[in-house]
């Protein structure tokens, strides 16, 4: 025997002061909870769409990103000629030699600067990421001072519109498109042309190559022929693991804070449930004697209460899912620890992240919910009928 | 009784009316009501559940205003009070016995008793004396360090009446003062309020629908429906 | 009287007291921690001196400087003294074990007075090329002691770096950060003359010492407008402005634990409200009844915001003098983020002051609604 739903729903609407504010305690701890998964899918979702899947990027050995990085002219040919890289429709090879700096920009609003990457790159390197569309404007013109900018920099940086100058390395660089990365890390990127970025910069060798394989089962090889060739001091990785792997410390950094601190609030929250549901139990003596008396088991007294909790973080969990749900609709924007390169990331909701953080708010309210339910279900059925 | 019915009367109630709302419908519950208690008397105020009796209780001790009508004690328009005014109206002029005692379960009968001395400008030492003489008259003083949950009803009852009387009132407001009792405790209750009024002289009004607690008392109105149906004796 | 009426009303339901209690150290507790993590942030900045300035490519840091220019920056008109520094970005075993590394020349300890070394150690350390400094914290957490050999994964300078420890320095106080490690620029310089010679010659960033703080923004000017328009611009500034400057980076990150810091303090409002508002509910004919006995409206609104302040001032209490307690364990588990971890005065404050917030907000609606309650009505109800 089962003790009617509606008897325990209607038990937290007449209490709804106390529900309100105990449903809005856990809602909080929920949110707080979302948010958290959500910037760190957002992060990961960033980087793993920077790069593209049968991309490499090769790099100087023991470099763990682009900026550290440094090619050599020499070592760069060798590279592109290495068989494994695809060759285009026009005949060239689909390999890009980039530079990769960081330059300070003024951030719009509080005129701090901030670390930027600019990225010299070709026609060939636009080509190898098919993810990256302009907006507006044109695309910058080989050999000369003409940079576009990704859509966060236009949107949160000083002087970053079509038609601005930027002054670096001794030039005036002329804004001339804005483009759209799909919500990757070169969305946080200038772009230039990549041999007049490293005059500028009084730079001799690359920073990083990225190439297009002509067969994605060749991986192995290039990386074999890479680590064996004497002339090369370099290494070789696909381009998402790349990304990816950049956004690990700042992803750890994340998600132990975030879910740390979810730990130490939820205990804030269950506490509110038990001191609620503890409250409900004593309210309401005389009524558990009453069903008790028509026929009812302890167990069902047991079930109709955590019920009751179990409801009530529902409730908290639908509260804090909808505002967190508003936050796919900010960005966030820090610097990567590893790159010290300013990204601007989403917060994106996943079903996994909805079903997680119901599954939270759940145990939350019944971990909250259990100890009051156990003193139900363990009164007396005559002392709890005295109580009426 | 003549002495006293020389004098002008400490309670003068003149067409006083009262309704209150109840689902968008006003219901009435005194209607024009003038009455006249005179300082002494130990008054029954008698009717059935719903007659409005108890609210007139409440007019009188200043916990409820009237809609219409005028309503002096001791020579003072209540009506014409504020908020603040009227509790230290209450605080030096009525003393309440409620139905279900209302102690302060966190306080001991002690304190419950002193609760009221706080109001008054007394001295630490004169409120101790003060609150064990009460509690002695009430033959309590055995029992002054007990909470109310270790005291019988008709015991926590006493110490209700200890406090209504500890700061000398005007008028002692009895709300079925033993209507929550066993008919021993019940009666114990009565004799006390009754000397209360011989040896004393204490002003008692008391709502009750118990023919035998009204018996204790020297004058008994009867209310029905909001009317004074005087039954007077 | 009117205290022991609170007291004893507040210990009515201990079990929900307690609880209550212990929800208000978890979130008090919390809430100082984040602060201190706050202030952990820009402990770094606040150690920092204004009478060092920083001289840097004025690009980005990442661009070095020409070693040329130090003769040049020492000529400037008030400049004391000049040192050099290049970020050496190694690994030391493995990338979680990320400390700060940097070539500086032999005259950069003089610039550092709160860097505490022993002369012989010092002496040691100036006669081996190949011999590095640690400061006391990374030498704790590592285990590292004079005469080891520290190796390190360059990730910039590629290769296989070896040095010896040749001295353990000390901060001159606790809020000294020494979690970094020492090593001569000149034997970085000398090696990538070997392996990478367009590399050498560079200087990652000069620090350079002032005699009189107070013209350090003329100096700055002066600095920067010795190299303008040449190959390598610089900005200079104070060490202050330049720890800022990196901190200002992540503000988004302490931004939102700023935020989330003042979430958990709802959270503890909320729990904290209820308890408030279901103890006044019950004792709704207690309060009529104070009011019949003559008590003011206001009288019982104190009664219900006493109570509140008496059950947050003890949770507030016991958070205060666990805070300390538990930013030990906190350092002693993420001190590699955080060297210095110390709850400052501000914070106790702060902490005390959210404590009596929660209290007030808690109350403000069930002190309200029980003075303003008609006594009639208050009566009626029965706990």
């Amino acid at each position: 025997m089962v003790i009617p739903i509606a008897y325990v729903a209607r038990n937290l609407w007449t209490r709804r002061l106390t529900t309100a504010l105990t449903a809005g305690g856990l809602a909080l701890v929920v949110f707080v909870f979302a948010t958290v998964l959500m910037l760190d899918a957002g992060l990961k979702r960033t980087l793993v769409t920077t790069g593209e899947r049968d991309n490499v990027i090769v790099i100087r050995k023991g470099a763990e990103n682009e900026i550290q990085s440094g090619i050599s002219r020499d070592q760069a040919r060798i590279i592109e000629m290495h068989p494994a890289v695809a060759t285009g429709a026009d005949g060239q090879r689909m390999a890009s030699k980039e530079t990769v700096v960081l330059i300070s920009l003024l951030r719009r609003g509080d005129e701090k600067p901030s670390n930027v990457v600019i990225r010299g790159t070709s026609e060939t390197g636009l080509g190898l990421r098919p993810q990256v569309k302009l907006t507006g404007g044109r695309t910058f013109t080989p050999g000369t001072s003409e940079i576009i900018v990704g859509s966060s920099i236009a949107s949160r940086f000083d002087n970053t519109a079509i038609g601005d100058h930027l002054d670096f390395a001794q030039r005036s660089w002329t804004v001339v498109g804005t483009f759209d990365a799909g919500g990757s890390g070169f969305d946080s990127e200038v772009w230039g042309d990549v041999e007049q970025l490293m005059q500028s910069f009084r730079r001799t060798s690359y920073s990083s190559m990225v190439a297009r394989l002509a067969d994605p089962g060749l991986y192995e090889s290039f990386k074999a022929d890479i680590d064996a060739d004497p002339r090369l001091a370099n290494e070789m990785k696909r381009e998402q693991l790349f990304y990816s792997d950049q956004s690990r410390a700042l992803s750890t950094f994340i998600n132990v804070l975030g879910l740390t601190l979810s730990i130490i609030f939820s205990i804030g929250a269950m506490i509110g449930a038990m001191i609620t549901m503890y409250a409900s139990v004593a309210n309401r003596v005389g009524e558990i004697g009453t069903l008790r008396a028509l026929g009812f088991k302890r167990r069902a007294v047991l079930g109709a209460f955590l019920l009751e909790a179990l409801l009530l973080a529902l409730a908290g969990g639908v509260a804090g899912l909808l505002p967190a749900s508003l936050m796919q609709f900010a960005s966030f924007s820090t610097v990567n620890f590893q790159t010290f390169a300013d990204l601007s990331f989403r917060f994106i909701l996943t079903p996994g992240i909805i079903v997680k953080t119901m599954l939270f708010a759940v145990a939350m309210g019944l971990i909250g919910g259990f100890l009051p339910a156990v003193r139900a279900a363990r009164l007396n059925i005559v002392d709890a009928l005295r109580a009426i | 009784m003549a002495s006293t019915e020389a004098m002008s009367p400490i309670v003068e109630i003149r067409n006083v009316t009262k309704a209150y709302r109840r689902g968008g419908q006003i219901v009435p519950v005194l209607t024009d009501i003038t009455l006249d208690i005179h300082a002494g008397e130990f008054t029954a105020l008698m009717g059935p559940s719903g007659s409005g009796k108890s609210t007139l209780l409440n007019l009188i001790a200043g916990i409820d205003r009237p809609d219409a009508g005028e309503l002096r004690v001791d020579g003072l328009d209540v009506t014409a009070l504020g908020e603040t005014e009227l509790a230290d109206w209450r605080a030096s002029h009525i003393g309440f016995i409620f139905q279900f005692y209302n102690l302060m379960p966190v306080l001991t009968a002690f304190e419950n008793v002193e609760l009221p001395l706080m109001l008054t400008p007394l001295s630490r030492a004169e409120r101790r004396e003060r609150v064990e003489l009460t509690l002695a008259m009430v033959g309590l003083t055995d029992r002054q360090e007990h909470y109310p949950s270790e005291l019988s009803g008709g015991q926590q009852q006493r110490v209700a009446i200890a406090r209504a009387i500890v700061s000398d009132p005007t008028l002692i407001m009895a709300d079925e003062p033993t209507g929550d009792l066993d008919r021993v405790s019940a009666g114990d209750v009565l004799g006390f309020m009754r000397r209360l009024n011989d040896e004393v002289g204490k002003t008692i009004i008391m709502v009750t629908h118990d023919a035998q607690a009204a018996k204790m008392a020297r004058r008994i109105l009867h209310l029905e429906k909001g009317v004074l149906t005087n039954g007077e004796r | 009287m009117l205290l022991k009426l609170i007291l004893r009303n507040a210990l009515r339901h201990q079990l929900r007291t307690t609880l209550t209690v212990v929800g208000l150290v978890v979130a008090v507790l919390a809430y100082g921690l984040l602060q201190t993590v706050i202030e952990a942030w820009y402990a770094g900045a606040q150690a920092a001196s204004n009478a060092r300035l920083i001289t840097r490519n004025a690009i980005s840091l990442v661009f070095p400087l020409p070693v040329s220019y130090e003769a040049r920056i020492r000529g400037v008109e008030g400049v004391a003294t000049v040192a050099r520094s290049s970020w050496f970005v190694g690994i030391y075993q493995d990338p979680r074990k990320f400390f700060a590394q940097f070539a500086v020349s032999d005259n950069y300890l003089d610039l550092y007075p709160e860097f505490v070394l022993r002369e012989a150690e010092r002496q040691a350390w100036q006669r081996d090329r190949k011999g590095c400094l640690v400061g006391r914290q990374l030498a704790d957490l590592y285990g590292f002691k004079v005469g080891d050999v520290l190796p390190l994964r360059g990730t910039i300078f590629p290769g296989t770096w070896e040095f010896v420890v040749r001295g353990i320095f000390d901060g001159s106080d606790s809020s000294k950060i020494t979690r970094h490690m020492l090593f001569h620029w000149d034997y970085l310089n000398e090696t990538l003359r070997k392996t990478a010679k367009p590399r050498m010659d560079q200087v990652g960033i000069y620090i350079v010492g002032i005699a009189h703080p107070e013209s350090a923004p003329a100096i700055a000017r002066a600095i920067d407008s010795t190299f303008r328009n040449s190959l390598a611009e610089t900005l200079t500034e104070t060490e202050q402005a330049f720890q800022l400057g990196f901190i200002a980076m992540s503000n988004e990150i302490i931004a939102a634990i700023r935020i989330v810091s003042y979430v958990v303090i709802l959270i503890i409002m909320a729990v904290m409200a209820n308890t408030m508002a279901m103890s006044a509910r019950e004792r709704t004919a207690e309060y009529a009844t104070l009011k019949t006995l003559g008590f003011t409206p206001r009288y019982v609104a104190v009664l219900i915001v006493g109570e509140s302040l008496a059950i947050c001032a003890v949770g507030g209490a016991l958070a205060l003098l666990a805070t300390p307690l538990a930013a030990e364990l906190f350092k002693h588990f993420a001190g590699t983020y955080f060297p210095v971890f110390k709850v400052s005065t501000l914070t106790f404050w702060l902490q005390a002051a959210c404590a009596v917030a929660v209290a007030v907000a808690a109350a403000v609606v069930p002190a309200l609604r029980a003075s303003r309650v008609r006594i009639v009505e208050g009566l009626r109800a029965i706990g």
